[in-house]
């Protein structure tokens, strides 16, 4: 009876954690995959100032400061204790994610727009900071000895469940609503932030629930809390070490190999293989879903055999396979390698009628549309826009039809050409297999992570010591993917090769995880800590 | 078990020169990256750069107090209890 009533407590405590979790980095990643629509809306079209805004407030700033939100509030959970700082993160991520929605756009209130949403994405870092260390902590500290890995993995799934929440509540607003609709000022793409605050809400009421951490009530009721957590945590060499081990020995390649699989992944799918917008992200949805159990798997497993293997492992196959993964991505996806429906039936050209530019009268667009095809059921579409330079602007009422070639002074030399690729069958599974197999990777590394962070680590200072090493190998090591891989992919890029070598990208994560594997493999422990009491 | 202590200890000092040669490679992909940008591209170069710096440095310097505890036998014995970190 009293083993049912612990059973049931527990699941409460993994229940009500991983709820608010999960909110979390739902919040948190609907900013990053409407970052398209946010610049647009937010930010001016011209360069200079507004690209630097931009950048700061899309691509850095929410990952920045994850390490300064682990310091904040993780000393604030080692010093008042988990259950309030991780429901005040939660209050503070929910409140910003949905105020996101409500800032109006650029058009209407200018420079104040960019400003708001940077300001208020910052402080959906800092919340996510310190929402991890806390829920990992507080879970752990409840469940029995010998099954940590196996009731922390439940905390783990909620990061990439988020993901799929985000990615799937976007899709369903999007296809409902119309490109068009979805991506206006006012449009569909605030509902995924004013969702947001009644997750949130819900998610509140369950956490007020809550009871303290066992452990860290004993500490409290004993007066053992530290005094300085911050101090105890990274000014004394002994903890210290054991911090830099779990950041260059664990945290990082962990970091990155989450990323490459669920970020880079998309868009790696999506830029480079030119995969339709709602087919890239179903092939995520589907790859997510199906590997989503595996966290539990490898959590249940790291009870048994220890942590530290199956995170290498992890690492380890991910070093070696990433390059043929990705070729694979390349070569699935690529018109040489099919063969053309030769029928006029299915294979159609459009052209439309030329556009003209609406400030510049002596420029217009001629666009065409062409969809080829192809044996296995996937249709490839084309997009060519060419630019006409008229010899003199426009004269108003002359109809777009009698514009003759007298009147080119020329046109433009490379024309805007847009690929967008719907898979058949075979090769959309292919692509879910190729993605489901990075996730395990994933679950590899990420699932007995937290059992591992919590066991290195003493009582008193746990959240804190715990939350920094992860914040920067996942906010920063993990979260820099994207734009490092695509930055390295630029630098290759040159007259004779234009597009560059689109694989060059994945050098980033395929080096941190190697040397983190070797630190790892080196420096860490297998051991089990059955007590983590003290 | 002396084996691998000494191997702890060597790499240790290969960690010692990773962080300042990282450091350098980065300060010299900056200066390359920024003198090649455009003048409609430069200030956003310069701003990415500086957020790389910025952050890898403090990083790369957490790397290097790494690899000198490790060159110190600081990892030849893991803790097996709080109490040995406290």
């Amino acid at each position: 009876m009293s083993q049912e009533i612990k059973q049931n407590n527990i699941a409460f405590v993994i229940g009500a954690s991983s709820v608010g979790t999960l909110i979390e980095w739902y919040d948190f990643y609907i900013f990053g995959m409407l970052a398209t629509i946010i610049s647009k809306q937010f930010f001016p079209a011209d360069a200079g100032t507004a690209a630097l805004l931009s950048t700061l407030a899309i691509f850095a700033a929410g990952f920045i400061v994850r390490p300064f939100g682990a310091l904040v509030f993780g000393r604030l959970g080692d010093l008042i204790g988990r259950k309030h700082t991780f429901l005040l993160t939660l209050i503070i991520m929910g409140g910003s994610t949905f105020a996101i929605g409500l800032v109006p756009g650029y058009a209407s209130i200018g420079w104040a727009a960019p400003i708001l949403v940077l300001i208020l994405r910052l402080l959906q870092g800092l919340a996510l900071g310190g929402e991890y260390g806390g829920a990992a902590t507080y879970v752990a500290e409840h469940a029995p000895a010998g099954q940590r890995g196996f009731w922390t993995s439940w905390i783990q799934t909620t990061a990439t469940l988020g993901l799929f929440l985000a990615l799937g509540i976007i899709i369903l607003i999007r296809t409902n609503q119309g490109v068009e609709k979805f991506s206006a000022e006012w449009g569909g793409w605030r509902y995924p932030f004013w969702i947001s605050i009644l997750l949130v809400g819900v998610s509140v009421l369950i956490r007020m629930r809550m009871s303290e951490s066992p452990m860290f009530s004993k500490l409290k009721s004993e007066g053992k809390t530290s005094v300085n957590p911050l101090k105890e945590s990274f000014g004394h060499k002994a903890n210290f070490k054991m911090v830099l081990l779990a950041l260059f020995g664990a945290v990082m390649g962990q970091g990155v190999v989450w990323y490459t699989g669920q970020f880079y992944a998309q868009s790696f799918i999506e830029t480079v293989c030119k995969v339709e917008f709602v087919q890239s992200r179903n092939i995520m949805l589907m790859a997510i879903l199906m590997a989503t159990p595996c966290f539990v798997l490898f959590g249940w497993l790291s009870d048994k055999v220890g942590r530290k293997w199956i995170m290498l492992i992890g690492m380890l196959a991910a070093v070696l396979t990433y390059r043929p993964i990705y070729k694979e991505f390349i070569n699935i996806t690529s018109a040489a390698n099919r063969t053309k429906i030769v029928d006029a039936r299915l294979t159609s050209t459009k052209t439309g009628f030329p556009i003209f530019d609406a400030k510049d009268k002596t420029k217009m667009y001629i666009k065409q549309e062409a969809d080829t095809t192809y044996y296995d059921g996937s249709v490839f579409k084309y997009y060519r826009t060419d630019t006409i330079i008229l010899k003199a602007p426009r004269e108003e009422a002359r109809p777009i039809t009698l514009i003759n070639p007298d009147m080119i002074q020329y046109s433009s030399p490379k024309p805007n050409l847009v690929v967008e690729k719907t898979l058949g069958h075979a090769a959309y599974w292919d692509m879910i297999w190729l993605v489901f197999i990075q996730i395990v990777y994933v679950t590899m590394v990420y699932g007995p992570i937290a059992a591992f962070l919590v066991e290195m680590f003493p009582t008193k200072i746990r959240y804190t010591s715990m939350s920094l090493p992860y914040h920067i190998g996942n906010g920063v090591f993990g979260g820099l993917v994207p734009f490092l891989g695509t930055l390295i992919v630029e630098f290759t890029k040159n007259s004779a090769h234009p597009a560059g070598d689109s694989l060059a990208g994945l050098w980033y994560p395929i080096g941190v995880a190697s040397v983190c594997f070797i630190i790892g493999l080196i420096y860490l422990s297998n051991k089990i800590d059955k007590n983590v009491m003290d | 078990m002396i084996y691998m202590n000494t191997i702890k200890k060597l790499l240790g000092y290969i960690w010692m020169l990773m962080a300042p040669s990282i450091i350098l490679f980065l300060v010299y992909e900056a200066y390359d990256k920024i003198t090649k940008a455009t003048a409609a591209t430069q200030s956003n170069v310069i701003l990415q750069w500086v957020i790389i710096l910025l952050i890898f440095t403090p990083i790369c310097v957490g790397f290097f107090i790494f690899g000198t505890y490790a060159s110190k036998g600081e990892y030849d014995h893991l803790p097996a209890s709080s109490a040995e970190i406290e």
